[in-house]
Parts: C-alpha cells; structure tokens; sequence
C-alpha cells in the first residue's frame, strides 16, 4: 500500500528530489565563497544594512513559524483542549524542531564568527536582548529535541527512556512555552533600541506583545498548513474538526492583534502614516489584511470554516502575511534609515535552500518514524497499547 | 575619572591632521573612501562653506552598542572609551543596528571579520597620553580631557561668545550623554548623524532594560499560572473518571453504600 503510494508519485517527487539537489549545490557553493571572502561576497550586507534576508527570513520568520509547537503543545496538555487535538501534536512538535534546527543554520551562515555563536553560555550580557534570544532559542531547541525524543524511543523501542519522557511532558510543556513566550516577544524587543532608526509604522513600544500575539497565531495557521502538506504528501486523513478548532483559534488570536495594533497606532498617533500614499502605507495595509483581516473574514463563515479549500487558503494568507510583517520590521522600516536593500541570489538561495532542507527531512522523518497516529496505530498500538510488550 | 573629546566646530579647519595622525596611531591602511569604514576610524566632514566637523565614534555614556552585544565583546571602559574586545565577538552585528550614529563599520569581505570604530586611543590613554587625532589638532578644534573640565570649558566658550555659538552642548543629555561633547556655531540640526539623536534624551539602553527586567516576574507568575491550570484541569479530569469509575463498582458489586456525590466530596 505504501510502496505503491510511492510508486505512483515518483516524477513529482523526482522534480521536487531534483531542486532540492540543485538548491543544495548551489547552496555548497555559496558556503565556500561566503566562508573565504566574508559576508559582503555573497550578501548586499553593509554598515547602515548589517541585517538582511538571513535575518529578517530565515530567524524572524523562521521562529515565528515555529510557534506552533508551544501553542499546540499548551492548548493539549495544560489547557487541555480535547483527545482530538493529540493527533497533531507530533507533527508540530516535527516542525518545531526543524523550524529551529534551521534558524540555527541560518546563523551559522549569518554570524560573521560563527565558531563562536557559543559564546552567551559563558558571556553574559542580561543587558542584551539578543543574550536573552539566543539563550531561550538554545534551551527551547533542546526542550524540543526532548519532546520529540518519545518519537525516537518509540521507533527503537526503548522503554525506560519512554517512560522517563513521558513522566517529564508536563514540565518540558511548560517550560517550552515560557521559553517561547520569552524569545518570540524579545525578537520584537530587538528593536526597541532604533526608535530613530525605524518607519513609525512599525516601531512601537508594544513591539514585544506584538511579535508575541502575532506568533501564537500563525503558529496555529502554520499547522493548518502543514496538515495539509501531510495530507497531500502522504494521503494522511485530514482531521477537519481538529483544523476547525484551530482556524477558530486563529480568529481570535487576530482579532486580538488587531485590537492592540490599531488601539497602540492610535494612542501614539502614528496611525495617519497609514493613509499616506507611501510604498510603507502600502506594505502595512497587505501585510494587517493578509495576516489578520482576510482569515478573520474567511474563518468567520461558518459554511468556509469547516470546508477544506476555505481552511487552506485562509492559514497560506496568515503566514505569507505574518512573512510580510517580519520582513517589514526587519527591512523595509529601516530603508529610510539605512537606504535600499535588496538580497543578492547568493542570500536567496541559502534560504531557498534551508527551506528546501526543512519540508525534505520532514518528508524523511514521516516516513521512517511513528508522527502520524492514523499510519502507525495498528502497528503502534500492538507495541506501545500494552507497555508490557515492550520488554 | 571619565576622559572626553570637546569638539568645537567653529575651529575646524579641514586640515584633516586628525585623520592621519588617526591612520598612523591605527596602522590603518591608506583608503581613498571619504566614509566611516574599517580603515577610516575618523572623517572630517566638510559641511558648506569652510565648515568642517568631526564624524566618529561618540563614546556615549551608556552605550547602547554595549548593551546590545549579546556576549559584552563591547565595554565601555571606566576612562570614557568605548572598545572592542575580538576574542569575545561572535558576528551578530546588533551594535551596528543598535548604534544611533551609525558608527561601526564592518569587515564585509574578511573571513574573521571585526568590528572597527575609534577607540579614543584606549593604549594611548591607559599609558598616560591623549589620542593621536587631539594631539594632532593645530587649531585646538579638538580637545582631551577630563569630561567635566571639558564641559565647563564649553560653557565658558559659550557664555563669553553667546552670538558665535548656538547656545547649547551636543553630548551632555543626547542619548543619556557622550564622551565626546560638540559646540558649533552652525545649528545642530544641519549636521546630519548629531540631528537624529537631538531629540533623544533618554539613555536607548532603557529601552530594552524595561522590558528585559520583567522576565524573571514574567517566568514566576507565568509558570505558576501555567502549572496552575495544568493542575485543575487535570484534577478535574481525574475527580471526573473516578467518580464514574466508582458509579460502574457501585452498579456492578450492587453495593451502594455511599451515593456519588457522596465520594465525589470525599476525594
């Protein structure tokens, strides 16, 4: 059955396997160069632009993304949401962790000494937001390895370890949304200090909630997404209810942003830059429709917020405009500032490539481990229903 | 003591003495570029006219460039400059986001890049000497010294020439105070990286410091709340099963000692 679904599927997967080898040598190759002759080689980086695409993308939205593994992880074990929600536990948590896995890359491309992006363990700063960052992004990578792990014992069948993690889920839960909570709002945080620097559209001292509100609902849209990836990708049975829950969730954690957005823009009165006919007013106004007004209107008609197309289409336009606003903060508000930038292709296809990189070894990790409960319940539920069976 | 620069811009020059004496003091590599960059740590900018100004690291009292590196490879030292440390310096580049001037430049095209701005001659003055740029000067335009003499010296020169210069010194409030200090006879506002930071008052530092200081309250009552309701809801899960549990014993044993609700109170 499986063979067969695979069989069947072969060219679009050898298109797809094709540019990811593609993207992965072009990718090799930016490496060398950008590792002998330094960041301006290969990046359109300098003095009054020092943050490009590898930021403002591959971290800012990368994080962000990731949100769903500590809002999925709170809603099932602390909020208890309901047994229906424990099926798209796993697949988040996956996402989570490459999602970071990822970030961490990324960094290592983007730091100029990467050798010692260890540093923070042993050099403090609490001063710095991006001490605070890059510690809660470490722990929380971890916290997610160990979520995660029961996935690992499970395929090899080790059972104290099981049992061990198991016993942890509620702390590792905990602590993983309060290290989240921590560094989504502190990636906002980074930019409280270039209140000059920044377009009045996007600084705000409420950049921290922002980032924060705005995290936890693509989180949820992110793993509507990816069901639906799942879905076609391995003809998983989608759990329309689960994703209805969620697209419920997604309206008001938006319509809580953008409550606070515009009552924020409003108290400081930096709203009217807004009706200025400005490529910035532009960007702003795709960016509030695409994150939070169009799935607030798609997701409150009952008759679209349980139908398939509707509950796709609403969570594509919460990340691409959640994409929008990280990339807007992180770039296009400082242009009057530091003037234009662009990325060069060299930027582009690292990222390309990383992106590539995560969708393939979560392909990989689907295929070859217990992350779906509808694939692996016969099997699972042989080995892991009676524990006995296990020793 | 904390030393300073006073720069006084109408008796600048241009005759840039302060930028090579900088490039020798520096072994900075001759640059035709007329820009902060990695081998210029000091520009003489030429405003209009003969007016000439001063465009380098400002030393700020509460750096925000400081407070910004994750990993302190930036101090500000106790005798006002503000340096570099390279062994600690991982390359995220926050100083030069964070700084309000603009100041440090970066080796784009380095594969162990550093970060490079003026140093106030942090060797000279440790060994007892001034800057290579303030014994360079001919006209006096800049100063070493203590930050408090220069101050007052700036407002001597203020109040004996009240019509030549614009009555007020750049550095003393603008973002929470510089080392470096300005008077000019231009208004401020025409020189382009003083304008920006004219309005800002407060140390930029503050503004991450006020949301950094809530974390640990944040932590606290967050992973009380969390545990919180974790524990009631799961209590009231358990309670539910139980007394369920309980009716189907009851029906099953015929025994019926105690009514539910009874053993629900009891638990």
């Amino acid at each position: 059955m499986k063979l067969n679904a695979l069989g069947s599927r072969l060219p679009r997967l050898t298109f797809w396997r094709g540019l990811l080898f593609a993207l992965w040598i072009l990718g090799a190759y930016v490496a060398v160069i950008r590792f002998t002759k330094g960041l301006g080689a290969v990046t359109n980086l300098r003095d009054d632009f020092p943050w490009g695409l590898w930021i403002g993308f591959d971290v800012l939205c990368g994080v962000a993304l990731a949100a769903g593994g500590f809002t999925v992880a709170a809603l099932v074990y602390i909020f208890d949401a309901g047994k229906k929600y424990h099926a798209i536990v796993r697949p988040t948590i996956l996402t989570a962790f490459l999602g970071y896995l990822l970030v961490i890359v990324a960094l290592l491309f983007d730091l100029g000494r990467p050798w010692n992006i260890w540093h923070p363990i042993i050099m403090w700063n609490p001063h710095s937001v991006m001490f605070e960052v890059g510690w809660c992004v470490m722990l929380y990578t971890a916290v997610l390895a160990l979520e995660f792990s029961p996935v690992v014992f499970e395929k090899f069948r080790w059972r104290w370890p099981l049992r061990v993690m198991r016993s942890l889920t509620i702390v590792l839960v905990v602590a993983g949304v309060l290290l989240s909570t921590l560094h989504q709002s502190s990636l906002g945080s980074l930019y409280l200090i270039v209140p000059q620097k920044m377009h009045p559209l996007w600084y705000s001292p409420l950049l921290p909630l922002l980032f924060f509100i705005s995290a936890v609902g693509v989180g949820l849209a992110m793993t509507i997404f990816e069901s639906f990836l799942s879905h076609r990708a391995f003809r998983k049975e989608l759990e329309l209810d689960v994703l209805t829950g969620l697209a419920r969730g997604v309206i008001l954690v938006e319509v809580i942003y953008l409550t606070v957005r515009f009552l924020d823009m409003a108290g400081r009165g930096t709203l009217s830059f807004a009706f200025h006919p400005t490529r910035e007013a532009g960007l702003f106004w795709a960016e509030i429709f695409l994150m939070s007004v169009v799935p607030i209107v798609i997701y409150s008609v009952p008759k679209f917020v349980v139908h398939r197309t509707w509950l796709f289409w609403g969570a594509v336009s919460t990340v691409v405009g959640l994409v929008m606003n990280r990339l807007n903060v992180s770039i296009t508000s400082l242009e009057g500032w530091g003037g234009a930038y662009f990325p060069k292709w060299q930027e582009i296809v690292v990222t390309a490539a990383l992106v590539a990189t995560g969708f393939a070894v979560f392909e990989w990790v689907a295929r070859n481990f217990p992350i779906f409960p509808r694939e692996e319940t016969a099997e699972e539920a042989a080995l892991a229903g009676e524990k006995p069976a296990y020793a | 003591m904390s030393k300073g620069i006073l720069v006084d811009i109408s008796l600048c020059i241009g005759c840039e003495s302060c930028m090579e004496a900088c490039r020798t003091a520096n072994g900075l590599k001759p640059t035709s570029q007329r820009r902060l960059s990695p081998d210029n740590y000091v520009i003489v900018e030429n405003l209009e006219g003969d007016v000439y100004y001063r465009h380098a690291c400002m030393h700020c009292e509460h750096a925000t460039c400081v407070s910004a590196c994750p990993v302190a490879a930036l101090e500000k030292t106790e005798l006002g400059p503000v340096i570099w440390h390279a062994e600690k310096c991982m390359g995220c580049r926050y100083c030069l986001q964070a700084c309000p001037f603009q100041i440090p430049t970066y080796e784009w095209h380095n594969p162990v890049p550093s970060v490079r701005k003026c140093t106030m001659c942090y060797d000279r003055i440790v060994a007892g000497g001034q800057p290579a740029c303030t014994e360079a000067c001919p006209t006096g335009a800049i100063l070493f010294g203590e930050r408090e003499d220069l101050i007052a010296e700036a407002q001597r020169r203020l109040r004996e020439e009240p019509g030549k210069y614009v009555q007020h010194i750049y550095g003393v409030r603008e973002v929470g105070g510089t080392s470096l200090l300005y008077i000019s006879h231009v208004p401020f506002e025409k020189i382009p990286f003083l304008a920006r930071n004219l309005s800002v008052q407060e140390p930029l530092p503050e503004l991450t410091w006020r949301v950094l200081s809530k974390i640990p309250n944040l932590v606290g009552f967050g992973g009380v709340f969390l545990f919180g309701v974790y524990w009631i809801i799961n209590r009231r899960i358990k309670l539910e099963r139980m007394a369920k549990e309980n009716q189907l014993e009851a029906k099953e044993d015929f025994i019926e000692e105690l009514p539910p609700e009874q053993l629900d109170s009891e638990e």
